[in-house]
């Protein structure tokens, strides 16, 4: 049975912990097993902090004992995408230019979560600088997907959700920029939330595309994510683009009544090139949301298919920008051989960034360089303007918006990684969400050839509790999210 | 569409990045199917519509001017590749080709 400890939502485990059937020791010692019996396979963690977590459960079984512990989370053992910085602990994007990069201070999610009372068991692999639908990009390993280790676990959070599927930690907090919570969510079979753009702070976050950024919870179910989001949401005077609004107890929105809730089901994402088993799936979900009492109806969002060419102009202009930092002199990989100041830029970057990352910054420099600006960079960010008000346009009448979250279901290492354009379009119903800034989730929504699909419910800003409770509604009504992947 | 050798060149320049020849051919073939893919944008008439550069409604975020702590120097050169007391070493600005 206690082998079985890693296993429990992250809720079951809190309840064990405050009813004292199982202490933390115990909770993160049997996740670090399973880390030590599966991780050479799945290769989600890039750096597992074994010692320091079982200390750190000590102390926090110390505090329960005493019952003094106020949040659902503490004791509970978790991962981070290795995006996110921790102080002390060893943050590297999985690059090669942040190999050795030890922050100096943690990020605000995570003192929050270290508030709570949680326990890092390690960091989670991820495609290099959070570029990628696959965490075939990482500059480290490729992590595989405990479903079908031949197959990726999505990307770019791919460690963060192989990790959670797996038994690897109760919860994890990856980035989503494009789809990079909600895709690995959906092709691991766990729940994945991106909040509103700006509900969760940044702050200690390293940033990819700060127009887009946004991080959010991987959990095995519906509850934990509310849980999580508890812990996490809220505003933060460190982030300039922070939300000053009060958070509500998500808790609350977890009531399965969703009968006479307007869905909106946009036939633009059901797109071309889709796997027949994805479609199948979902429209079998659509058919449970209305067995519900849902009232769902097909939509038009006629800018959807220019999401993609907008996402692939923006992300990398603002990449270029951000990534300019690297240059070798403040922190991270140095060449050490150039002889002057500008050959140092040249080489040092050269040397420690990896194919996409170097692919994504030509485009963002290209965009953004004299003579093309306005063909490509301000001509995108109109056609957002337009995307966004497609969104807007729906939500007026709808609750909320159902979709596929992604494609296809997972595919084979390899597979798409000669090809950047076909991998970018893993990314294609999940983009438009950090185009208008709103909340999505992906849930367990069936399965197909014995793979995981995901269920996107997307919400207008600031609507995480409705798109919450549509989530609980349909896992209440089925069996998707108590499948665990057959590892052993 | 054809992308130029030297448009590589120069943006390469523009964004500080190394590139040897073989990477600098292998981007002018990547980069121009995705830059072909973008062309669809042309398809709509745009010239009335305001561009969306972030989407809250936060502006500017003001604070009082006050002096607050920051980090140590000691923690602001913590990873630093090279230090000279508390000061970042950089390679020299002139010279050395």
């Amino acid at each position: 049975m206690a082998g079985e400890l890693f296993n429990l939502t992250l809720k079951e485990a809190s309840d064990k912990l405050r009813s004292k059937e199982v202490s933390s020791r115990e909770l993160t010692q049997s996740v670090l097993d399973r880390i030590a019996a599966v991780d050479d396979k799945v290769k989600a963690f890039v750096t597992v902090t074994a010692e320091q977590a079982l200390a750190q459960a000590d102390e926090m079984d110390k505090i329960l004992a005493k019952g003094e512990a106020t949040s659902p989370l503490a004791g509970i053992p978790i991962n981070l995408k290795d995006v996110l910085s921790t102080k002390g602990i060893r943050t590297t994007c999985s690059s090669k230019m942040l190999e050795n990069f030890v922050p100096v201070y943690d990020a605000t999610v995570v003192e929050r979560l270290r508030q709570a009372g949680t326990v890092l068991v390690g960091k989670t692999n991820m495609d290099e600088f959070a570029m990628g639908s696959s965490t075939e990009n990482s500059r480290f390993f490729t992590t595989h997907n405990p479903w079908d280790l031949d197959t990726v676990p999505g990307g770019s959070s791919g460690g963060s959700s192989a990790a959670v599927a797996a038994g690897m930690g109760f919860l994890s907090l990856g980035s989503d920029t494009g789809g990079s919570i909600r895709q690995p969510a959906s092709l691991c079979g766990v729940v994945g939330l991106k909040p509103t753009y700006g509900r969760v702070s940044r702050y200690g976050l390293i940033a990819f595309a700060s127009s887009l950024d946004q991080v959010g919870p991987f959990t095995r179910d519906v509850t934990d994510s509310a849980l999580v989001m508890n812990a996490i949401a809220g505003f933060d005077s460190r982030d300039s683009t922070s939300i000053d609004q009060p958070i509500p107890d998500y808790t609350k929105a977890l009531n399965p009544d969703i009968k006479g809730m307007r869905l909106a089901l946009p036939k633009e994402y059901f797109v071309e090139g889709m796997d027949p088993g994805v479609e199948r799936t979902i429209r079998t979900a659509v058919a449970k949301l209305q067995e519900l009492g849902a009232v769902v109806e097909e939509v038009s969002m006629p800018h959807t298919k220019y999401a993609l060419s907008t996402y692939y102009i923006i992300a990398p202009s603002e990449a270029s920008a951000n990534l300019a930092r690297y240059d070798g002199v403040k922190y991270g990989y140095s060449d050490a051989q150039a002889p002057n100041l500008i050959e140092g830029y040249f080489r040092t970057r050269d040397e420690a960034f990896g194919s996409e990352v170097k692919r994504r910054i030509m485009i963002g420099t290209y965009a953004l360089s004299s003579g093309y600006y306005d063909a490509y960079y301000l001509k995108a960010q109109k056609v957002r303007t337009l995307i966004k008000a497609d969104f807007d346009k729906v939500f007026e009448t709808f609750d909320a918006i159902i979709s596929p979250t992604s494609p296809t279901v997972a595919f084979k290492i390899g597979e798409k990684a000669a090809d950047p354009l076909a991998m970018y379009l893993s990314d294609v119903c999940t983009i438009p969400a950090n185009m208008a800034g709103i909340p999505g989730i992906s849930i367990p929504g069936g399965f197909s050839d014995g793979l995981p699909v995901g269920l996107q419910i997307l919400g207008p800003a600031l609507g995480e509790e409705k798109v919450l409770q549509i989530a609980y509604a349909y896992e209440q009504a089925t069996e998707w999210h108590k499948q665990r992947p057959p590892l052993s | 569409m054809k992308l130029e050798r030297e448009v590589v060149d120069n943006v390469a320049v523009l964004a500080r990045l190394g590139l040897d020849d073989n990477e600098k051919e292998r981007m002018r073939e990547e980069l121009a199917p995705i830059l072909d893919y973008f062309e669809m944008l042309g398809e709509l008439e745009t010239s009335h519509i305001p561009p969306t550069a972030q989407v809250i409604t936060i502006q500017n975020l003001m604070r009082p001017d006050e002096a607050r702590p920051s980090l140590s120097p000691e923690d602001v050169l913590a990873n630093a590749p090279g230090r000279e007391d508390s000061s970042f070493r950089v390679r020299p600005v002139f010279g050395g080709q």
